[in-house]
């Protein structure tokens, strides 16, 4: 069944440019000049009950505006939306009701309330009828280990306390669509593994969809099936995740630090990035060359101090994209 | 749960957000009592040292002050989430989430805060009512208090209304909105003053522009048994606060045709 369908979509937003200093704002009060910004155009996808899909991008790629036309915030300046058969920014409060959100950077609990007393009024926000909420919360808390924080003050919390804390609120009115706009962002190691897990869980065990913005690639790999990158408001990729990891996403960076000067490495599939005194980074892709085998290949012929592996950041991966999407359009 | 059910959940809940903090909440109160209960002390000195002004004595003005002061302590203390709509929910984004939550927009600004100081401004203005009864004086009649309630009813309709306008403004514009304060402060400054004493312009613009008037001034000769010594018609006296509530109605149009354009601009 289809449950999110997104076609030419298109958002332009006018910003107001103003020249910089008194004299420019006093300017910008009598005559504004405008500048029209693309956030997205022309992006189409869509998505099955069920699924779970990441959008990856960097900042300003248009993630955080499809996500909020997606859930009846922004009307977009064209193109075609329906989520659940509805129109989300047509009838926003229909809409919502059947939708779950959880910003990694916007709390939707009560800062001085605490954490149960902030779930009864999401309740009522809600209109979730007393036995079905208490079964719902029950299951939630058990879920997400919150039985000790119940009667905290959010503000007391810890950031990755905080979090779970979110995604039962965001849960409460058992949404069959769930959106998360980076929801492991600022987490520590052990919390983000929490996060996935419960993701995972929601969405294998009960059958949530869930649309998944992330800047982290640990997050696409450990959760999505497919993966949709985006890039200056366009659709660039749209691709199951085994094929982007077996493509462009595959790459691995090699960073040496050596006992003594760096040697000339010379080894097939395998290029020098960078090269100092005494360090080299390398690129490789670890389907043709094994990450344990290159680096046992060079501590065999080399005196070596440090070692570690690196991916490409997510803005290099874009990138690479965009020669792509250049190339093509050529 | 209907809407005003639910208002009375998020009224709970900012009372128990305040009580966290029952030192602070209780001086805070305290201080907002004595700093606006300066005023009643201007009013007076004016009153003691020049007799009565435009025919009114001190007791009768106490009357035109106290009721103002109880309307506009009501509405500041009910219309705190638009007061900060610009600065904390506009500017922070916060205003989404408001919109990801199926009710009505208003309804969840309107339940962000119940500003339990404001009850000082009440309870001086309460005080300032029950003296200036002894020195006006007012026969308290059923009729009497009728008018009484209804005049304070139109007039937070009236302040609500114009910190709607305010919030409703904050979409269009994120630079500071403390222009609107001039209307809100500046009309409490105004309208605690029987308004025969004031030029005719300014007049007109408190009766047909911001209807201030029309929730102080004309109302309180009703209450006061006394006809209006600029000859407006006794039987309009008692209904004009009806424009207060017309003036909300207006500020509430203004509000869906923010949330439109909200829709297409975002924060």
């Amino acid at each position: 069944m289809l449950q999110i369908l997104v076609e030419a979509l298109a958002k332009t937003y006018r910003v107001a440019e103003r020249a910089p200093g008194l004299a420019g704002a006093v300017r910008g009060l009598v005559r504004r000049r405008w500048r029209e910004v693309h956030a997205l155009v022309d992006v189409s996808f869509s998505l099955e009950a069920g699924e779970l899909l990441a959008f990856i991008g960097p900042n300003g790629a248009g993630k955080s505006t499809t996500v909020k036309i997606l859930s009846g915030i922004l009307r977009p300046t064209s193109g075609r939306v329906e989520v659940g058969g509805l129109v989300p920014y047509e009838e926003r409060v229909k809409h919502v009701a059947r939708i779950g959100v959880v910003f990694g950077q916007r709390s939707q609990l009560w800062w001085d309330l605490p954490v149960l007393d902030g779930f009864d009024l999401l309740a009522d926000i809600y209109r979730v009828a007393p036995a079905r909420y208490r079964r719902r919360r029950d299951e939630l808390v058990a879920m997400l280990r919150l039985e000790p924080l119940l009667d905290q003050p959010v503000r007391q919390l810890s950031l990755g306390q905080r979090m779970r804390a979110e995604f039962a609120a965001a849960l409460l009115h058992d949404p069959a669509i769930l959106f998360l706009d980076e929801p492991t962002i600022g987490l520590d190691a052990p919390s983000k593994l929490a996060v996935r897990e419960f993701v995972r869980r929601l969405n294998r065990e009960q059958g949530v969809t869930v649309l998944l913005t992330t800047h982290d690639m640990h997050d696409v790999e450990a959760l999505a099936e497919r993966v949709v990158v985006i890039g200056q408001g366009r659709l660039l990729a749209d691709s199951p995740f085994a094929s982007l990891r077996a493509g462009v996403l595959a790459e691995r960076r090699l960073c040496i630090d050596f006992a003594g000067p760096a040697p000339a490495l010379e080894m097939d599939g395998v290029t020098v990035r960078a090269r100092t005194d005494r360090a080299l980074e390398l690129a490789f892709n670890p389907v043709d060359i094994p990450t344990p085998k290159l680096i046992a290949a060079i501590t065999a012929k080399h005196a070596v101090e440090d070692i570690h592996v690196d991916e490409p950041a997510i803005e290099e991966v874009i990138a690479r994209f965009y020669d792509l999407h250049d190339a093509h359009e050529a | 749960m209907n809407g005003l059910a639910l208002y009375g959940r998020y009224v709970a809940a900012s009372l128990r957000a305040q009580a966290q903090y029952p030192a602070a909440t209780l001086m805070l109160t305290a201080g907002h009592c004595a700093a606006t209960a300066v005023e009643i002390l201007g009013v007076f000195a004016l009153f003691d040292r020049f007799g009565p002004v435009g025919g009114w004595s001190f007791g009768e003005a106490a009357v035109f002050y106290a009721l103002v002061n109880i309307a506009f302590s009501i509405a500041d203390l009910l219309t705190r989430g638009f007061e900060v709509f610009g600065t904390d929910f506009v500017r922070t984004g916060a205003f989404d989430r408001v919109l990801l939550r199926p009710r009505a927009a208003a309804l969840q600004i309107a339940g962000h805060e119940v500003r339990l100081s404001r009850l000082g401004r009440l309870a001086q203005a309460l005080a300032v009512l029950i003296v200036a009864s002894r020195l006006a004086p007012i026969d308290w009649d059923p009729a009497t208090v009728a008018i009484a309630v209804w005049t304070v009813a139109g007039g937070v309709a009236l302040f609500v209304a114009i910190l709607v306008l305010q919030a409703t403004l904050a979409v269009w514009t994120v630079e500071s909105l403390e222009i609107v304060n001039v209307l809100t402060y500046g009309g409490v400054q105004a309208a605690q003053y029987p308004f025969n004493i004031y030029a005719a312009w300014f007049r007109r613009l408190l009766t047909f522009g911001v209807p201030l008037a029309c929730v102080a001034y004309y109302p309180v000769l009703a209450i006061l048994k006394r006809s209006d010594p600029l000859g407006a018609p006794d039987w309009l006296l008692p209904i004009a606060p009806l424009a207060g509530f017309a003036f909300l109605a207006l500020s509430f149009l203004a509000w869906r045709a923010g949330m439109t354009r909200y829709a297409s601009t975002g924060s």
